[in-house]
């Protein structure tokens, strides 16, 4: 039998954290978002002429969302498992009659509301700047969710890996901020010197961008199909590290 | 009588080659207070651990009112209550809302009743709304018992509950696990405090470098093992026991005669003790007479 109410139990849990830090969890991402647009959007932006038919404002719009869910996704389901192992009330959770599955389930659906929700935000608020499009708004929601919930995986599995804040750290601040700097978040790949496109082909969050470019726009640097495929690799692998995690006890039981 | 719990050829390595536990077997019935003692290291913590699905076994099976503690673990863990050895809580969080997160993740629905009732219980009700960070070290050890009970379990584990708890605390919460007994919970509990077992419990284990070298009633124990001596004081010191006293368990200690009581024949032989006294004209001027405590026992018991 599914154990719902402990899996919504670790959900308001988490949720109830992110309103209780408010200012953390959702003004100050929201804040350094619209910094960048309005530094890169508006103020260089300006002076920077369309890139694919759109003003360089609008272009940046998806990257900007793609740059702060992923920070928030990982961030907040690598902390939000990670803490309750720092303090020791994990052993509430693992003494649980609740399964592994359900205990994901609970913290990476609340990190991925909180991206999704901070992305919403982020969303409204550009549109006070630029006159929003968004041509396939069914596919900008699924692909939202989708990426929300593959970096809470992927988050989830390095809270789970940490045994230190530094660690904690180590992977978002390492790679995964500086692959969505070099992801197309604020320029198209298109506009690299062909080798540099080449080795962009190999950064995942290329794909990840120029799904969710396309759904505003249906403008995108790699095929759509592609984009598809590597995003649905990715939640897969993630899936598969967790069961192994859980099914290993690794890091979590002695 | 029905078993709580089942502990059957359990064995457990941790990965840096440490053998925490070697061929556990144990018992414990349903509706009693067992108090699992042994010195640091001795493997406690372990088995609780492993009871509660938090520490993986290497062999042997584990289990809880005959569901099996890793095939059938949902129902296993759903009798469970668990207060760990450390106080771990979320700093931040408001004492209630931190009942409420445990009773669901046991999936028991939302009864503000129960949990006031159990609040009440344990002096917390006052402070339900207080952020557990504000709470004092002893409010804290209560809200611990308050969460392994937030789900109604049959089964009570107490990880060393009073560690660090100031002596009027400790015998309310004593207190405390007899009532939950007499609600008909079965209570484990591991201690450093003989005494606190002495009090409590109905039976004793006692673990050593892993295993377990004793399980007895505790009445069985004390009777059996807890010898009693009578110290004689003597208004004159002797430097060699009487020809007519050699035969008695005795032995001189300068102006000190300790009696070693032989319990088959305690009620023929002490008159007679008495009687070859006054023969011998030894003139006692105190009697002392001291009983084996459980923690006589249980140092003697570690020592071998």
């Amino acid at each position: 039998m599914i154990n719902f109410r402990g899996l919504m139990s670790i959900y308001k849990f988490e949720m109830s954290r992110t309103f209780r830090t408010i200012t953390q969890s959702i003004a100050s991402p929201v804040i350094s978002t619209m910094l960048y647009f309005i530094v890169f959007g508006t103020a260089i932006g300006s002076r920077i002429e369309a890139i694919d038919g759109l003003d360089y404002g609008s272009f940046i719009v998806p990257g900007l969302i793609m740059l702060t869910i992923l920070g928030q996704s990982v961030s907040n389901a690598s902390f939000g498992i990670y803490f309750p192992k720092f303090t020791g009330t994990i052993y509430e959770v693992l003494s649980a009659p609740i399964s592994p599955l359900e205990i994901t389930c609970g913290y990476v659906a609340a990190a991925a509301s909180k991206s999704i929700m901070v992305g919403t935000i982020i969303l409204i608020t550009s549109s006070f700047f630029i006159e929003l499009k968004i041509l396939h708004p069914f596919y900008m929601l699924l692909f939202l969710i989708i990426i929300s919930v593959t970096f809470s995986l992927l988050g989830f599995i390095i809270g789970i890996w940490a045994d230190g804040f530094e660690k904690l750290q180590l992977i978002p601040l390492l790679i995964i901020t500086p692959l969505t700097f070099l992801g197309g978040s604020f320029y198209s790949i298109k506009m690299l010197p062909p080798f540099w496109q080449e080795i962009s082909m190999f950064n995942p969050i290329v794909y990840l961008v120029s799904a969710f470019r396309w759904s505003f726009y249906e403008n995108s640097d790699v095929s759509i199909l592609s984009c598809v495929l590597a995003i649905t690799s990715f939640l897969l692998v993630c899936v598969v590290v967790v069961i192994l995690i859980f099914r290993y006890g690794y890091k979590i039981k002695n | 009588m029905s078993e709580a719990i089942e502990i059957n050829n359990v064995n457990k390595v941790y990965s840096n080659g440490f053998v925490a536990l070697k061929e556990i077997n144990l018992k414990i019935h349903s509706g009693e207070i067992f108090a699992l003692l042994g010195p640091n290291g001795a493997g406690k913590s372990t088995l609780i651990n492993i009871i509660c699905g938090l520490t993986k076994k290497n062999t042997g099976d584990v289990s809880i009112f005959d569901f099996d503690n890793e095939k059938s673990y949902k129902q296993a863990r759903s009798l469970i209550g668990l207060v760990p050895q450390e106080i771990a809580t979320d700093s931040f969080e408001k004492v209630i809302n931190t009942i409420r997160f445990t009773r669901g993740l046991f999936n028991k629905p939302n009864s503000d009743k129960y949990i006031e009732s159990i609040l009440k219980k344990l002096s917390l009700w006052e402070k339900k709304d207080q952020q557990i960070r504000t709470l004092s070290g002893g409010m804290k050890r209560r809200l611990m018992i308050a969460k392994a009970l937030s789900h109604e379990p049959k089964i009570l584990f107490l990880d060393e509950p009073t560690a660090g708890v100031d002596v009027d605390l400790r015998k309310s919460m004593w207190e405390q696990i007899i009532k939950l007994k007499q609600l008909g919970v079965t209570i484990v509990l591991t201690t450093h405090y003989i005494e606190e077992a002495e009090k409590i419990a109905d039976r004793i284990g006692i673990i050593d470098k892993g295993k377990i070298i004793l399980v007895e009633d505790k009445r069985d124990i004390l009777k059996k093992l807890g010898n009693r001596k009578i110290i004689f004081s003597l208004a004159n010191e002797i430097n060699e026991l009487p020809k007519s006293l050699k035969h008695f368990d005795i032995s001189v200690d300068k102006n000190k005669l300790i009696y070693f009581i032989d319990k088959a024949n305690e009620e023929k032989e002490l008159p007679k003790l008495i009687k070859d006294f006054a023969h011998n004209s030894i003139e006692v001027s105190n009697i002392e007479i001291k009983e084996n405590t459980l923690e006589d026992i249980f140092i003697e018991l570690v020592k071998k």
